[in-house]
């Protein structure tokens, strides 16, 4: 099988790789980037642990092929903190305890990056309604939804 | 997933035709957003198939409003078509439909071409495209051709679309004053869910509040989205009283051959038809009195 | 052991010691581990539910270019039946286990793993599968218990002969086991009820839904030893079992436990463990095998199906005369039902005279049954939980006070026989009554449900070891995988301990070698039996700190007491003497020069967990034209014992309430008439979206367990017992419907409206 060659902006970084035609966004992350933050639960959409940025929006990575990658912006979890600083989320799901199993982690805390980057100031219902593609099976969501609106409000520059 | 077969994104429509031609008589799906599509192939479908991918082709992937009419490029991501205020003013129902498909990721991708290409009779993006009685651009081998949208699915699974083709984009009326739409669907979960039923209602009112044209369409109680004439019947010159649109409700919980599987029961969608009926119509009522 | 009131680190709730690994990405779960030479295991699932193998061809397969190992039931050994082996919460028997991992002689349910090849893509893999052989004598599919106690239903297991009975049975039968627990008199309790309510609930089959699929990476070495990397609730359970199952001396195999994404339970038995390294093995290369989502609805978890009949006769005053329980729960394809313990937990909120509980074990065609977070008690829970509120109403009692009537206290004799040390099951009815939830207005169409539930708590095997660094931090090791946190609550425990900052303390989870043994994480055990371990580890480091002084101090190891982080002459020693406090970092820093590294080890079986009992109360709204229920509050309240770290507990408590939800309102197994799951997906198997619920108030009762020197009980499990006729009474308070069979999902629901 011939290997398709792909430039894309990964984290933030020109990133080349090699992907078979038919293999998904998500497995070339994983298998042939190694980069395995992003998780996979379901590979048909339906869970949101293998949620990306792909040119800002947040995208299933089970769900994009490898070689529509080409001239795209990639962000995974990997890129989130930046620079050695956690993202305000990723402080506010750590002061929050809005983790448990952990393994929904990275695709809540990508899409909801991307909700706090379009929506800064958003009610509990927004932030429901915009993660209810991320499927978390341990905490019953209520600390993944503080934590949410305790970064975008860090992000607006209130005091805790 | 299984190897092999090509991967093309053309950037334009003459471009995607010679690209159809050159696979002439091999096996070829058309990639838009590609959230139906790629469990398909996850699944073992489609094996050693050509992909055309057209998000890269202007025409499939704009939303225009001209003065007489709506332009929605068939890849068109569900996110762009929710976030255009114009379109949402003029075809509420329209984007409601497809805002209801998937999660936000999905919304990312997920098109009108798809999800009516798709032609699953559950699709949400599908009853209010119909009842906004519009036509598509068809390209394939044999050229560019109009066709209603209505016309497209014609069972599921299956579209009258020919081998090669694929629809560029939905041309779709301006909306009269006085009209309007709305759709609604009912799932047992509030996201992420198919839809046990849909309806789309398309009205028109004059300044008295009475019907003056009506188009109900409603999903998953029939193969295809099913065109409800009778109900659409029953609502035209008529006020549009809570006697009427419960009348209205009591035919659409008549029609169709629903289905019993994990979703919900033939009972139950015979049901859920007639509720959202009424539902749909009322609000596409009260949006097409104030479209005066 | 008592337990003390003021604590500097108990209670608190920081941040978790793996928490930066996990919001960046680099946590490494059961499907992040590579290894050199990697290939990828793939296995041929049971098209069908029941039936008899009759050939299996490997060979096509093996020619597929590119696999490099196929194996089937033949390639291991056909374990003897080994009764009574402990897969952590649940009774299991090697023999059952082995043909679960790989049938042999018969599949028993769609999905049943069949064969299973190594190649060096996964779609190889898959291709390769495709080319096995396989033929089978189709045998009529058992679906549901009716069917599979129907005289002369047919047999899964020929040589099953039902267990429990007071004289052996002669012929097999699909009835695994039975069980009886009873006191006093039935009839004449009966007799002294003024109303009796007697009806019968189900529970569908339903997945634990972890949202990491089962993953493994195995190798096999040249000297014979294996190596096993997994998302496990219990590394060393995967040591035996895949040793067992393999025919191997378990000292070969070393077990790595990944993070793990969720287990619920589902994760205390081992399915791809022995396949994987018995391809390594034939392969000569380490081998990645990761269950499809499909797969893992097919062929893992779930928890049974259920049935159960409740007849109870209450007084007046609301005070339960009898209740008569017979329950029947659906094993899957071999015994071993959480039966047992819906039974045991049945009764035991309440404080009983007279009662009869009986409980039938069935094997039928579906996945075998796995524990799923206090396995059993919702089944029963829901039943009777649900009996009390239908005669709350009838005497029109407050459902918080009939309760309260009949609470089991200290000193109740549980229906299972332990008579009860302090527990909270009265604090948290109590607590409830005086929430602001409780007697909060509601509008048309909303209802509240109130509803309590028991879990026992496990205790079992733990062991844990504490290392001073020598700038006076501590690592913890455990083999207690951690899936919701217990991590921190280790190094809370230690830092409490020791008196040392917590942020001092690291705590990790350790492969089988280098940490002593460990059962699974699971029963709500690892806070309250491996933080015991830990207490018990740091209490010895404290032994040699205390020995450490007294040397450099040139006094007995008697006359230093340890307070605050310090080692302190006692007040005899000090009289006259100008000696200054010595910090542990000072002691540890010195280690060298008073005996070397300051370590130690701890070991036990803890007994006295401390049953755990909650109340939860559920507001609801229902569409009585949909008869779709939104949750529109709901409150948690749990006795805890001591909340090791806050956060962390009211996390255990929505989690569990939720999870809970999605089995009343939406989650089960849906099957055509053939046996094959429908809804083998996320999107069909429709678990809670963020969108359906509201947020989950929690209230932390705090009734210390005299066994637990912080006071500590489980939490993890006991807040789903409740939650499923939390919802269910709250239905019936807002519409007028008893909803006896679950899920009350819309379509059922608006057929009892229209039908009432």
């Amino acid at each position: 099988m011939s290997k398709q060659h792909i430039t894309t902006t990964l984290n933030g970084e020109p990133t080349e790789f090699l992907c078979d035609t038919r293999q998904t966004l998500l497995d070339t992350l994983r298998n042939e980037l190694r980069l395995t933050g992003t998780k996979e639960g379901c590979a048909t959409g339906d869970c949101g642990a293998c949620t990306v940025l792909l040119d800002g929006k947040a995208t299933c990575s089970c769900l994009v092929l490898g070689v529509e990658a080409e001239g795209k912006d990639i962000q995974t979890i990997e890129g989130v903190a930046h620079e050695g600083e956690l993202h305000p989320l990723q402080t506010a799901f750590l002061n929050n305890a809005a983790l448990q199993c952990g393994v929904c982690t990275p695709g809540i805390i990508v899409a909801a990056k991307a909700l706090l980057e379009t929506h800064p100031n958003p009610t509990e219902k927004e932030v429901r309604y915009w993660l209810s593609g991320n499927l978390c099976r341990c905490t019953g969501y209520d600390k993944i939804i503080h934590a949410v609106m305790d970064a975008a409000s860090a992000m607006r520059g209130e005091q805790p | 997933m299984p190897s092999a077969s090509t991967y093309s994104r053309p950037s334009s429509l003459d471009e995607a035709l010679t690209f159809i031609q050159s696979t002439s008589g091999k096996a070829l799906k058309i990639l838009a957003g590609g959230t139906d599509l790629l469990i398909q192939m996850r699944a073992g479908l489609y094996p050693d198939t050509a992909l055309l991918d057209i998000k890269n082709i202007p025409e499939t992937m704009s939303i225009t409003i001209e003065p007489n009419q709506v332009r929605i490029g068939a890849a068109a991501a569900a996110s762009e078509i929710c976030a255009n205020i114009q379109l949402r003013q003029l075809y509420p129902g329209l984007v409601e439909g497809i805002e209801y498909i998937g999660s936000t990721q999905i919304q990312s991708r997920a098109t009108f071409g798809g999800n009516l290409c798709n032609a699953s009779p559950a699709a949400d993006g599908v009853p209010a495209l119909i009842a906004a009685g519009g036509t598509c651009l068809i390209v394939g081998p044999e050229g560019r051709r109009i066709n209603p949208i209505s016309t497209i699915c014609t069972g599921p699974g299956e579209t009258a679309l020919g081998q090669g083709e694929f629809i560029a984009e939905f041309i779709l009326p301006i909306p009269k004053p006085g009209s309007a739409d709305a759709y609604l669907r009912f799932t047992p979960r509030n996201e992420m869910d198919i839809a046990v039923v849909g309806v789309a209602a398309n009205l028109s009112v004059d300044a008295d509040g009475t019907c003056t044209r009506a188009q109900v369409v409603i999903g998953a109680i029939a193969p295809t989205a099913l065109v409800a004439s009778d109900v659409a019947a029953c609502l035209v010159d008529q006020p549009l009283t809570p006697k009427i649109i419960d009348k209205a409700g009591e035919i659409a919980s008549q029609l169709g051959s629903p289905l019993t599987d994990k979703r919900g029961t033939s009972e139950y969608r015979h049901q859920i038809a007639g509720v959202l009926t009424k539902r749909a119509i009322k609000i596409a009522a009260e949006r097409a009195k104030k479209a005066h | 052991m008592s337990a003390k009131t003021t604590y500097k680190w108990i209670g608190s709730s920081p941040v978790r010691p793996d928490g930066v690994d996990k919001v960046t990405g680099r946590a490494n779960f059961g499907a992040d581990h590579s290894e050199p030479g990697m290939i990828y295991g793939k296995v041929l699932r049971s098209p069908i539910a029941h039936g008899r193998i009759q050939s299996i061809n490997l060979t096509p397969a093996l020619q597929v270019p590119g696999v490099l190992a196929a194996i089937c039931g033949d390639d291991f050994p056909d374990a003897d039946a080994v009764q009574g082996m402990s897969s952590g919460e649940s009774p299991a028997d090697m023999r059952d286990i082995a043909r679960n991992v790989m049938a042999r002689d018969k599949v028993l349910y769609h999905g049943h793993p069949i064969a299973a090849v190594a190649a060096m893509s996964p779609e190889i893999a898959d291709e390769a599968l495709k080319h096995i052989q396989v033929t089978y004598e189709a045998l009529p599919p058992v679906l549901n218990l009716d069917q599979a106690m129907a005289k002369d239903a047919p047999l899964l297991h020929e040589d099953q002969i039902t267990r429990g009975l007071p004289k052996k049975p002669t012929q097999a039968s699909n009835i695994a086991a039975v069980l009886n627990l009873k006191r006093g008199d039935l009839e004449t309790g009966f007799s002294q009820a003024d109303i009796i309510i007697e009806e019968t609930y189900t529970t569908p089959t339903a997945h634990q839904g972890y949202i990491e699929p089962h993953a493994v990476i195995a190798r096999c070495n040249e000297d014979g030893r294996a190596a096993i990397w997994c998302c496990t609730q219990g590394p060393f359970v995967v040591r035996s079992l895949s040793a067992q199952v393999l025919g191997w001396d378990m000292g070969r195999i070393k077990v790595t436990p990944s993070e793990i994404g969720g287990g619920f339970g589902g994760k205390t038995t081992i399915y791809l463990e022995p396949l994987a390294v018995k391809l390594a093995e034939k392969s000569g290369r380490p081998v990645k095998m990761v269950m499809s989502r499909e797969d893992v609805f097919r062929a893992t978890g779930p928890t049974s199906a259920s049935r159960t009949h409740v007849k109870l006769g209450m007084n007046k005053a609301g005070k339960i005369t009898a209740a008569d329980v017979k329950l029947e729960c659906e094993a899957g394809a071999f015994k071993g039902s959480p039966m047992q313990t819906a039974c045991m937990t049945a009764l035991t909120c309440y404080d009983l005279e007279n009662f009869n509980i009986t409980g039938y074990d069935v094997v039928v065609n579906k996945p075998k049954a796995a524990a799923y977070r206090a396995p059993g008690a919702p089944l029963t829970a829901f039943a009777v939980e649900s009996a009390i509120d239908q005669a709350a109403k009838r005497l029109g009692l407050d459902p918080i006070d009939i309760r309260l009537n009949n609470a089991a206290k200290e000193g109740t004799v549980a229906p299972y026989g332990a008579k009860f040390p302090p527990i909270g099951l009265v604090e948290t009815l109590q607590a409830a009554k005086a929430h602001p939830h409780y007697c909060a207005p509601l509008k048309p169409n909303q209802g509240r449900g109130i509803a309590s539930g028991f879990w026992f708590n496990a205790g079992m095997q733990s062991s844990a070891a504490i290392n001073l660094n020598e700038n006076g931090t501590a690592t913890v090791i455990t083999a207690s995988p951690d899936i919701g946190g217990s991590r921190a609550s280790m190094a809370l425990m230690t830092a409490e301990t020791l008196g040392i900052p917590y942020a001092d303390v690291n705590a990790i989870v350790a492969d089988t070698e280098a940490a002593g043994y460990c059962d699974v994480t699971g029963g709500s055990r690892t806070t309250f039996a491996t933080g015991r371990a830990v207490i018990m580890a740091a209490e010895k480091v404290i032994v040699s700190l205390r020995e450490r002084a007294a040397a450099l101090w040139e006094l007995k190891p008697e006359q230093v007491e340890w307070r605050d982080g310090q080692a302190h002459p006692d007040s005899e020693a000090s009289a006259g003497a100008d000696i200054k406090p010595l910090s542990l970092a000072e002691l540890a820093l010195s280690a060298a020069k008073t005996g070397g590294p300051i370590s130690a080890k701890a070991s036990l079986t803890a007994q006295g967990a401390g049953g755990g009992f909650g109340t939860q109360i559920c507001d609801v709204e229902v569409d009585p034209e949909t008869g779709k229920t939104e949750i529109i509050r709901f409150t948690v309240i749990q006795d805890a014992g001591k909340a090791i770290h806050r956060a962390y507990v009211e996390g255990q408590l929505q989690g569990g309430a939720v999870q809970g939800i999605g089995w009343a309102l939406n989650e089960e197994y849906i099957y055509d008439e053939k046996g094959c799951m429908q809804n083998a997906s996320f999107l069909d198997y429709r678990m809670p979206v963020a969108l359906d619920l509201p947020m989950i108030d929690t209230v932390i009762v705090e009734v210390p367990n005299p066994n637990h020197p912080f006071g500590v009980r489980g939490v993890g499990e006991t807040p789903i017992v409740p939650a499923l006729a939390a919802v269910a009474n709250a239905i019936d308070s807002a519409v007028d419907a008893r909803m006896t069979d679950l899920p009350i999902n819309p379509p059922k629901l608006l057929k009892q409206l229209s039908t009432a």
